[in-house]
């Protein structure tokens, strides 16, 4: 299924109902569970994975550039988002930069972020696959290294205590860190954050799916499968690679934003080589290139681990009456044997788009017959 | 000059261990063109169960000296984390050989996660001092300082090497691993069984790692669950650094990165005014990497791979 189609109007009814249905959530998961709130929490974290691995799948999944780093824009965000709404550099900053509106922080860190993009990007523009691996990966490790260290000669991020007294967010007059009264409804500050971030992640998805058929969208597909045929055909393979970057990078860059101003404090801790891992396990299992799959990934990978975390010790107390082993080992381990699990059983991930299927097709017809369809695609993809 | 040749010192020590995993690798990567993401906790492994080895020896008042003691224990862990090695093939990588590129990426990365989690079941989430066993005198060497373990990482490291490039160029299984690395389906039709190949490399990679891991605790008087991650990282840089799936050049990649590393830790701090301290070493290798990769996009002894039309 295209999810493009749920813009025509035979899909109008379900989307609506989709968008009531996240509009409720919220209240189903505080109110029906014990622990709603920190599910409730897990779900705003889930948003944010969303936002990223969308960013990560215009890198690797449109444009087959394998990013091991890309925690590192996620992180700038973060970063300038507290930098700019917290205490911590109020004597070295001229007053009219500090506390800037909501939208003017999240250009901002969405700006810097981009501009790491370009910066990782433009150098690396000629390696390819492992190599362009593992230069992200050092990339990743770089900024996080620099972050954890620039508390000297100039205290700039505070080191690895990273930055406390992070504001929360003011929108149109309202302070999203206090409980709000609305029409006799309380909403705590985590169901409006919630709204927030839903709203930003609803923005991504749909600027990723008008991306995916655009043209630029076309030229990083064409890029990913062949590079040489696509520059040939008169794409600049720079600019649209370096495009690739800057986009993903900004998408990090407004979810490190909402990360920094949902947490309330930021520390290099949370941007360890493992989260961009996680952010690509989010992509590949779901399905790269689709973005329904990419989503569905990164519901799974960012909450199972949450479920575990809940379900695990009652399990283990009413199988062996004790506690075996540390529940946060157990938790990690199950969710490892999941992945290979997911993987073993769909290669292609949970949710592949449809052109990936079709490469992917189990090849058991004859060689004449396997031909023929070659032959066919080779035609189809002339077109 | 002598801190200078004291870095050297350290740096080869390092290096040569870095090399050792560098070569689990590029081997896989040689044949299969996919990195085993897991190496790093083959490592790990190889490491924490010989100091449980050694424990154990000690434990039971197995009176052998300490180099002996050390030599049996390596020799029980081997087999294990050829084992474990066996089993990484088995699982994360033959039944996903047709897939995407990235399944089996993620299969690793899965596996590497449950084999750290197992680590920590069994060994805790603590550091583990690696016995004092060995000797620990220091030798002179013009000014710079040198402990027999470390000389004996060198020489062990360098016996291993010819060992390997022994193994690989002058025997039937070395020029089975050659012609799969080159073409898997042609070796097949020379009668090569691809599949014995490669999971003999993934073992003899393992047991080289679990060599490395021994290395790196005695080294550093400590292991850890978490320790295969970083010491992975650091080889398979190593590796990249010297062009992926060469062996020579992960050698190369992995000596010269030790030397980068501890002359970069050394002297980071003067060159760069005291702006950048030793705490900046990491920063150094991956800039080092970046760099070389910006001239030789395909590594320093990478063949030039013709690019697919």
């Amino acid at each position: 299924m295209n999810l493009i189609d749920i813009f025509s109007r035979q899909r109008k009814t379900s989307l609506i109902s989709l968008g009531l249905m996240l509009m409720i959530l919220p209240w189903i998961i505080s109110h029906g569970f014990e622990s709603g709130n920190s599910y409730l929490r897990a779900f705003d974290m889930a948003l944010l994975f969303i936002m990223l691995s969308l960013g990560l799948n215009i890198v690797v999944g449109y444009a087959g550039m394998l990013d091991f780093g890309y925690i590192a824009f996620y992180a700038v965000g973060a970063y300038t988002y507290a930098l700019l709404n917290s205490p911590h550099l109020q004597a070295l900053l001229p007053a009219w930069m500090m506390y800037p509106p909501f939208i003017v922080s999240i250009i901002l860190a969405a700006g810097i972020a981009c501009v790491f993009g370009i910066m990782l990007g433009g150098p690396t523009l000629k390696l390819r696959g492992d190599y362009l691996a593992i230069v992200t990966l050092g990339f990743g490790q770089i900024v996080r290294i620099f972050l954890t260290n620039l508390d000297r000669p100039f205290n700039l991020t505070n080191g690895p205590q990273g930055i406390n007294n992070i504001q929360r967010v003011h929108l149109f007059g309202l302070d999203l860190g206090r409980p709000v009264q609305i029409l006799g409804i309380t909403f705590e500050p985590v169901h409006l954050y919630y709204y927030l971030i839903l709203f930003f992640c609803a923005l991504i998805v749909v600027v990723s799916l008008r991306l995916q058929d655009s043209r630029i969208g076309r030229a990083w597909v064409a890029i990913r499968e062949d590079e040489i045929a696509a520059n040939a055909m008169g794409l600049n393979t720079r600019n649209i690679k370096l495009l690739a970057f800057a986009m993903g990078a900004s998408f990090g860059g407004i979810s490190g934003a909402l990360f920094a101003s949902l947490q309330g404090f930021v520390s290099p801790e949370s941007f360890i080589m493992m989260e961009s891992v996680m952010v690509l396990c989010m992509v590949v299992l779901g399905g790269m290139g689709n973005i329904p799959g990419v989503i569905l990934g990164a519901i799974i990978v960012s909450i199972t681990p949450e479920i575990l975390r809940d379900v695990i010790n009652p399990l283990q107390m009413a199988l062996a009456g004790r506690k075996v082993v540390d529940p946060e080992t157990l938790r990690m381990l199950i969710f490892g044997l999941v992945m290979i699990v997911i993987m073993l059983v769909r290669p292609e991930g949970l949710w592949p788009s449809s052109r990936r299927r079709a490469e992917l097709k189990p090849q058991t017809k004859g060689i004449a017959l396997q031909e023929k369809d070659d032959m066919q695609d080779a035609e189809r993809n002339h077109d | 000059m002598d801190i200078f040749l004291q870095q050297i010192i350290n740096g080869l020590v390092v290096g040569g261990i870095y090399a050792l995993i560098a070569l689990g690798y590029t081997m896989v990567y040689g044949i299969l063109q996919l990195i085993n993401f897991a190496h790093g906790e083959i490592v790990m492994i190889g490491a924490m169960v010989t100091i449980s080895c050694i424990n154990f020896l000690v434990g039971h008042n197995v009176n052998l000296s300490g180099p002996v003691l050390l030599t049996v224990s390596i020799a029980m862990a081997i087999p294990v984390t050829m084992l474990l090695g066996y089993l990484i093939e088995r699982v994360a990588y033959r039944p996903l050989r047709k897939a995407p590129r990235m399944a089996p990426l993620i299969t690793a990365i899965g596996l590497s996660i449950v084999l750290q989690q197992a680590a920590t079941m069994i060994w805790g989430k603590n550091y583990v001092p690696f016995p004092a066993i060995l000797p620990t005198d220091v030798l002179e060497i013009g000014g710079a300082s040198i402990t027999t373990l470390q000389v004996a990482i060198i020489i062990l490291t360098a016996v291993i090497l010819t060992g390997l490039f022994l193994l690989i160029e002058r025997t039937k299984l070395g020029r089975a691993m050659r012609a799969t690395a080159q073409s898997p389906d042609v070796a097949r039709l020379m009668g090569v069984n691809v599949n014995t190949i490669i999971s003999m490399t993934f073992m003899i990679g393992s047991a080289l790692g679990a060599i490395a891991g021994v290395l790196v605790a005695a080294n550093y008087d400590q292991a850890h669950a978490y320790m295969g991650f970083m010491v992975g990282l650091k080889a398979f840089t190593a590796a990249v650094l010297g062009g992926i799936g060469n062996l020579g050049g992960a050698v190369l990649g992995g000596i010269l990165l030790g030397i980068i590393e501890s002359i970069g830790s050394g002297y980071l701090g003067d060159l760069t005014g005291g702006f950048l301290g030793s705490q900046y070493k990491d920063i150094f290798a991956f800039l080092v990497l970046i760099l070389v990769l910006i001239f030789r996009p395909s590594g320093l002894m990478g063949e030039r791979v013709a690019e697919r039309a």
